[in-house]
């Protein structure tokens, strides 16, 4: 096995058993599921997860609060929020496919929230993110985040593209769609009133977001746990057991009968889909990265990896 | 004592909140005092004020070219210490002193102030506005196992600080290299590196950034220019060798002020 998912500890499928979080979840509802045994045990006392339109017209005070236009939020627009219950968690549940910035809230989670132990879930450049600004705290004072939930991730979209790609080429209105995910080669879009439409993955290339095209990190490699549906069956995620944390987090939700689980080995596709999909995007972007260092004549776009 | 770093702290132009944050690291503090350093001068602090020879010189503020006594202090601390650290944003990039025009009281004629490094040669900057306790801390410590650790920890070290020591080479201005919201639209979102992750709008200790639509936007009139924003950037520097270990770094630096 090659550096291409990172160091971990274990890796299986797994799913909640939490029925009524299943509901709302994503795929096997492992994030939701991860912070509501945290927040029960006291491991966190909130965390940053992705709201939108319908979670802050409940939960307002529970939204970042900028300049990110709060008066007029769109259907599918994520709003990084703290959630410190389980309808708040439920709220916001599933994914949304498009930019959340997250770690915009990390410092304000110790000041306006008064969390001492903070959650977060993100993507992987968003587990560096976090990693950094504990070994670099340049302006992240106090943060402490006993719980970092990575989740896999190819690339994103500008919520623009979301529009784009669901209004445009899906044909459908954002507000009435139920759910969006990537999977099986296909971006899918399933509405309200139980219509599919799907998108070969190729048509949304061009939408992606350019800042992604230098990522070297598929599986949140610097999470304490990370999780995405790609390995496991439909409805099942598959999970990274990485860091000290996050092998006694998940030892702790086991114990405590929060999920199900099946062995890696024994469920298809499995860890080969995995390994082959983060070594697709390793090499795409290795080669962007290789393309921006002769991008002009004699002179190169910037790497910050050097 | 023999096994301690010599460590100083001038203070030129700054507001005593870079003091203040190293302070606040509280009982950490009490034990680099203890095992590690060996405060040699250090107004606020300490008894003694004036520049001493040192292994490593911390300095807080920019430098008033109308101030004599200023511009000797700063000369004096590049020829006396081995290592110079700007901290904070006032010493790496001018900061807040960067917009002075003179006329305040009590001393209206001193009207300029420069970074540090527009007049010696810096070799590690922390940039921030204050710098954050944990951030002085763990600057500390690697400064600590870079002069006195073994092989092993002088490489970690030498590792961990780098691009903090990149910065200086880079510059002190405006845009060109790294001081204000201007770096992060030069050196990351034109660049098209941002993921839009929000760390900026996170430090950001005016709130001159918000996260629009997922990417930052900054106002650049509330921007004080103390470099936080683009320091703290996944997309500005990132060494995966070392933040890749984040988990042992960790562990050893909280190991270390035990």
């Amino acid at each position: 096995m090659g550096a291409e998912l990172g160091k971990y500890k274990s890796c299986v499928s797994a799913r909640s058993t939490d029925k009524e979080l299943l509901k709302h979840a994503q795929d096997g509802g492992i994030v939701s599921s991860l912070f509501a045994f945290a927040l029960d045990e006291g491991i966190i006392d909130g965390a940053i997860v992705a709201a939108n339109k319908e979670f802050y017209a409940k939960y307002p005070s529970k939204c970042i609060q900028d300049n990110s236009n709060l008066d007029v939020i769109e259907p599918w627009r994520p709003i990084p929020a703290i959630v410190t219950t389980k309808a708040e968690l439920i709220a916001a549940a599933g994914t949304k496919y498009n930019l959340s910035p997250n770690i915009a809230l990390l410092k304000e989670a110790t000041r306006s929230f008064g969390l001492d132990k903070i959650g977060i879930v993100g993507t992987p450049c968003q587990m560096q993110a976090v990693r950094k600004a504990s070994l670099y705290p340049f302006g992240f004072r106090d943060v402490n985040v006993p719980l970092a939930v990575g989740i896999f991730c190819m690339e994103n979209f500008p919520y623009q593209s979301i529009l784009q790609l669901v209004e445009d080429h899906a044909a459908m209105k954002l507000e009435s769609v139920k759910k969006m995910e990537i999977g099986k080669g296909k971006f899918w879009v399933y509405g309200k009133r139980g219509q599919v439409v799907q998108l070969p993955l190729k048509v949304t290339h061009k939408y992606e977001q350019p800042g992604c095209h230098v990522c070297l990190d598929y599986v949140a490699n610097m999470a304490d746990i990370s999780t995405g549906s790609v390995g496991s069956p439909d409805g099942w995620s598959t999970i990274f057991v990485r860091s000290k944390i996050g092998d006694s987090v998940w030892a702790k939700a086991m114990a405590a009968g929060c999920f199900e689980t099946q062995p890696i080995e024994k469920v298809k596709p499995g860890l080969e889909l995995v390994t082959k999909l983060a070594n697709e995007k390793i090499t795409k972007n290795k080669a962007t990265l290789d393309a921006r260092a002769t991008f002009g004549v004699g002179k190169a776009l910037r790497n910050p990896y050097l | 004592m023999v096994d301690k770093i010599t460590v100083g702290y001038t203070h030129l132009s700054g507001c005593t909140g870079c003091t203040v944050a190293l302070a606040d690291n509280y009982g950490g503090l009490l034990t680099l005092l203890d095992k590690y350093v060996d405060l040699k001068y250090m107004p606020t602090l300490a008894d003694a004020r004036h520049i001493q020879k040192v292994d490593v010189s911390f300095v807080e503020g920019s430098v008033c070219i109308n101030d004599k006594l200023a511009v000797e202090e700063i000369k004096e601390t590049r020829e006396k210490s081995t290592v110079v650290v700007a901290l904070g944003g006032c010493a790496c990039y001018g900061n807040i002193t960067r917009f002075s025009r003179g006329g305040q009281q009590n001393q209206p004629a001193q009207e300029a102030f420069l970074p540090i490094g527009d007049l010696i040669k810096v070799d590690v900057y922390i940039p921030g506005c204050a710098p954050t306790p944990q951030m002085i801390r763990n600057v500390a410590v690697m400064a600590y196992l870079l002069l006195k650790g073994t092989k092993e920890q002088k490489d970690l070290a030498t590792a961990f600080l780098k691009p903090l020591m990149a910065l200086p080479v880079q510059g002190t201005a405006c845009g060109a290299s790294t001081a204000c919201f201007c770096d992060l639209m030069t050196n990351v979102i034109d660049q098209g590196l941002c993921m839009g992750c929000g760390s900026c709008a996170a430090v950001c200790p005016v709130r001159a950034i918000s996260m629009e639509y997922g990417k930052p936007n900054g106002e650049r009139d509330l921007c004080i220019k103390c470099g936080a924003c683009y320091a703290q950037c996944p997309r500005g520097f990132f060494n995966t060798d070392v933040i890749g270990e984040y988990e042992a770094i960790n562990e050893a630096i909280m190991a270390a002020l035990q």
